[in-house]
């Protein structure tokens, strides 16, 4: 939230334009719940009450500051003398970085007055977290999930109706996060009045990349004080996993201005990067305008959204937020793909060699970090921004390493 | 030149007569089938025809309309299509032909090119239902060039001074958004689209109102056009097409265009 006084300057970014990306490309009847939800957001980010409210929650509920754990088996693993430190935000309650942005926002929803919240989700993550949140603070919750990620997370289903959350089956397009989203854009445009539309990522129109970005910066500011405090040094790249980019974001936004720290993302290849089943929208989409923001997006030529692919369901979504696109554009960071196949390895690797099973998202990143190790000059280090744990992701595990019935020991 | 949509519906309205505004899905079943029905609703009395393009995220649109889209595309609909539904309609029929598309297939295709095409296919010009006029400085400048209508829309939650620059930056028509929802018909018409038409009323700019969303029924589209310059339906259209093909939907086309007239007598 507080700007560099470097000269690149590019923490100070603050919408609704990142260069040509970003805006507000809704429909008119949302233009003045946006403009409300900026103006609370402009506010209450400045007001110490706010800021300290946040910071208490983030403390007594959230479990900040979150740790850092250096993974030294894994990084010999990876070889080439490199240090591996992983930012440890699948220790937060629900289980992954999702919570830092929903507390916010719902601290948000109680400032606007409204009382019920709706949410997207792919994995599930967001939803259980926005689920969380609004048993919290006494909202009333609907989660829109495609209806092929509440198969391929009916647990994840069970915790947010448990939690008190309807949660809605999406089957219009593909079933999947981009057509939640839309479900949600439509329930919102008709019930603005009371709704507040709980989005899950830093896409979307103004002011959600730039309000998202800074509920979750907190992971890189906190990261980026621990390595100097208990390392002295900060890493030579930060990593992340990329679907809408939030994760990513929180850990990247803090390392902006520290200009040598190389900062690279990791998207979701599907199938492989050389094969047209993935969801590597920065490396394979055009500049094009989707949920209400300029940026990249799979596409066809005539500019209807492709499906993307990916064993992740957090990572299958089409879009990406726009301060990723501009980053991408400018060349301050990189984005690059990595398989399903890949992830898989890299999600087995962590488990048996530091006894964290990642999600599976978080394990491209991994996968990812892995395939940087052998580029980095010897004795490099990398920090890698562990964005959620693995156990909702036990049954598609199960399934690829053939874990059930009896199956062979992966 | 002048806007032919704000001829028509000027011209209805001295007449004592107000307008029908009416929306088709381009390649709604195919190409061929979505002509024979847009040329069809424009003989049975409508006054502005609609045609709209199909579209993968389409959020401003309810289930009727989105299941036609997403058949158009499965049928290979594709985009410079367009062209050639509004080109075959404006060749047989005198109506204004507009399009409505959310704007990423317009962005893909090129702004300018997008224009220069419709304009020479004989379109009057374009709704944007996802392209607040805040965002629309490149396809203003194209409307212009290309001498197209640009079609804004205006919401019961918009400020005075949104609606004020809605009416500034449209032409032909301001699309008054009747009810806080999507597309789709609703039994009851929502008061908040006297609202609107009020605050396009009171705009420094003096520019023609239409109010889309929930219209189904004749009574509506005769109230509408009370107080407003036109009535636009669209869900109800459709679901006429889909449950008796394009006599059902020349007759619902009939059906609400002489509620106009009754009215009148």
């Amino acid at each position: 939230m507080s700007s560099s006084s470097k000269p690149t300057n590019l923490r100070a970014q603050s919408g609704p334009y990142f260069g040509e990306f970003g805006g507000r490309f809704v429909p008119e009847s949302l233009i003045a719940a946006l403009d409300q939800l900026t103006e609370t957001y402009e506010h209450a980010k400045t007001d110490p009450s706010f800021i300290s409210e946040l910071a208490e929650l983030h403390r007594t509920y959230t479990g900040r500051p979150s740790l850092i754990t250096e993974v030294k088996r894994f990084a010999e693993a990876a070889g080439n003398n490199v240090r591996i430190f992983l930012k440890r935000e699948d220790l937060n309650h629900t289980g992954s970085h999702k919570i830092n942005n929903v507390i916010g926002q719902a601290l948000i929803t109680k400032r606007m007055g409204k009382t019920r919240v709706i949410a997207e989700t792919g994995a599930g993550q967001h939803g259980v977290a926005t689920a969380t949140a609004a048993a919290l603070f006494g909202f009333d919750c609907v989660v829109y999930m495609g209806e092929v990620d509440t198969k391929r997370q009916a647990l994840n289903v069970a915790r947010m109706k448990l939690l008190g959350a309807e949660v809605i089956p999406v089957t219009s397009g593909s079933a999947t996060l981009k057509d939640a989203i839309n479900e949600a854009l439509r329930d919102w445009v008709a019930n603005v009045d009371t709704t507040h539309y709980l989005l899950g990522t830093v896409a979307g129109p103004h002011p959600f990349p730039t309000m998202v970005r800074d509920f979750h910066s907190v992971i890189g500011i906190e990261a980026r004080a621990q390595m100097l405090e208990e390392f002295g040094f900060l890493p030579d790249v930060v990593t992340a996993c990329i679907g809408g980019g939030s994760n990513a974001i929180g850990l990247f936004h803090a390392f902006l201005d520290d200009q040598d720290v190389r900062i690279v993302g990791f998207e979701a290849a599907g199938d492989g990067m050389d094969t047209p089943r993935n969801a590597a929208t920065l490396n394979f989409g055009k500049p094009g305008v989707l949920h209400g923001a300029k940026s990249y997006v799979l596409q066809d030529e005539d500019g209807q959204t492709i499906e993307s692919h990916s064993i992740s369901a957090g990572l299958d979504y089409p879009g990406v937020g726009p301060e990723h696109a501009w980053l991408k554009d400018i060349g301050r960071a990189e984005y690059r793909g990595i398989s399903d196949a890949e992830a898989m390895d890299a999600l087995r690797l962590l488990s048996r060699t530091e006894g964290i099973i990642p999600a599976i998202e978080t394990a491209h990143a991994l996968a990812g970090a892995l395939k940087l190790a052998k580029e980095l000059p010897s004795g490099s280090t990398i920090l890698i921004n562990l964005s959620g744990r693995g156990d909702k992701d036990m049954e598609t595990a199960a399934r690829y390493f053939d874990l059930l019935d009896g199956g062979a020991n992966a | 030149m002048p806007s032919k949509t704000a001829a028509a519906l000027e011209a209805n309205a001295e007449a004592g007569h107000g307008s029908l505004i009416g929306y088709f899905p381009a390649g709604y079943p195919t190409v061929e089938a979505s002509i024979e029905a847009c040329v069809a609703m424009c003989e049975n009395g409508l006054d502005v025809l609609e045609v709209g393009v199909p579209y993968s995220d389409p959020v401003m649109d309810g289930p009727v309309i989105q299941a036609a889209t997403v058949e158009a595309l499965a049928n290979g609909f594709k985009l410079r299509q367009t062209f050639d539904v509004v080109r075959a309609i404006t060749e047989r029929v005198s109506t204004p032909v507009l399009v409505m598309s959310y704007w990423n297939p317009i962005v893909q295709y090129g702004v300018e090119r997008f224009a220069s095409h419709l304009a020479a296919a004989g379109g009057a010009g374009i709704i944007t239902p996802d392209l607040i006029p805040d965002e629309g400085a490149e396809w203003i400048a194209a409307a212009e060039k290309h001498d197209l209508d640009r079609v804004f829309l205006a919401a019961p939650t918009s400020t005075q001074e949104r609606v004020n620059n809605a009416a500034e930056k449209s032409r032909g028509f301001v699309y008054a958004v009747s009810t806080m929802g999507i597309t789709g018909a609703r039994e009851e018409l929502d008061e908040l689209a006297r609202k609107v038409v009020g605050s396009v009323r009171q705009a420094p700019t003096r520019q023609n109102t239409a109010v889309g969303i929930g219209i189904s029924t004749g009574d509506q589209v005769a109230e509408v056009n009370g107080y407003a310059d036109g009535a636009i339906v669209g869900s109800a259209f459709v679901k006429a097409y889909q449950s008796g093909g394009i006599d059902a939907l020349s007759a619902k086309v009939a059906e609400l265009a002489s509620s106009l007239d009754t009215r009148n007598n």
